[in-house]
């Protein structure tokens, strides 16, 4: 079956179901993320004591990670941008470079965390480091997805261009604008957990 | 939607503005916590610059800026929620008080 108003605007919301969708499921992505950041807050507030980021974590790795993250939300829309303009090999060119520069940030994540199992900092160590795991967890679990789907639509997801131009453009825009959420999360978490 | 090749240009002299804006707003973050101004104007500058970045994020690469009503009514409920939930544990530090 085919989905309906993938293009074209239902006419009662005014948008396709896409669109709607995706933003649905990130208004759900807020309460997921709130309810750790509430958490963060409630530990932090009733913590004896609670360390600085900086003293555990390096805040040059992770503010060049920032880097990574905010790029790639930049070819993310450039991959939109160039399939708007019409330019298939483009829009593709620039979906690579959002897949590698997500990669990068999951690779320096790794070597974070590689980091500090290896000088014995576990979740359990402390309740800093239980929420510090836990919220950069979650965030990274949502990059792996993302990287998902960029490598669907670069590879055989892209064959869609050649029947349905729009409605893959629509997908790709649809595929950013979580993308840009995901950035929109580290935003908040690099100067809480690694800077305050 | 008929946007033409000229009016997407223009987007994406928009978007590398931003790029630049979130990169400058990223060292200013670094930088200023470095600065001691007090533990509690630390914390609120930082979530400050951070939620002007997350809104230009949401603005211009979510094209929040210029969506329709239906989503405008989806995120302010979110909102509403989301603020409910920033606000548990100041109650749960207004238990303690009356304890």
């Amino acid at each position: 079956m085919q989905i309906p108003f993938t293009v074209e605007a239902r006419p009662d919301t005014g948008l396709n179901n896409a669109k709607l969708g995706i933003w649905l499921f990130l208004a759900s992505e807020v309460m997921l993320f709130g309810a750790l950041f509430s958490s963060y807050i409630l530990l932090r507030v009733n913590a004896d004591v609670w360390p600085k980021g900086h003293e555990i974590l390096s805040v040059p790795v992770a503010a060049f990670n920032t880097v990574v993250l905010i790029s790639s939300s930049v070819t993310v829309i450039m991959a939109w941008a160039s399939l708007k303009m019409g330019s298939l090999s483009k829009g593709r060119m620039y979906l690579l470079l959002t897949f590698v520069l997500g990669l990068v940030f999951m690779c320096v994540k790794a070597y974070e965390y590689n980091h500090k199992f290896h000088t014995g900092l576990f979740p359990s160590e402390s309740t800093f480091l239980a929420i510090y795991f836990t919220l950069t967890g979650l965030h990274g679990l949502h990059v792996l997805g993302g990287m998902i789907v960029f490598a669907y639509f670069w590879g055989p997801g892209s064959k869609m261009w050649h029947s349905e131009p729009e409605h893959f453009t629509n997908r790709i825009e649809v595929a950013g604008v979580y993308w840009h959420f995901v950035d929109l999360v580290w935003i908040f978490l690099f100067p809480v957990l690694y800077l305050l | 939607m008929g946007e033409s090749v000229e009016d997407i240009k223009k987007h994406v002299r928009v978007y590398i503005g931003v790029f630049v804006a979130l990169l400058v707003l990223t060292g200013v973050t670094i930088g200023v916590s470095y600065i001691d101004m007090g533990h509690g104007v630390n914390i609120a500058v930082a979530i400050v610059i951070a939620a002007i970045k997350a809104s230009l994020v949401a603005a211009y690469f979510m094209h929040l800026i210029s969506e329709k009503k239906l989503i405008y009514y989806t995120l302010i409920l979110a909102a509403i929620f989301f603020v409910g939930l920033m606000f548990l544990p100041v109650g749960h530090s207004l238990d303690e008080i009356r304890i």
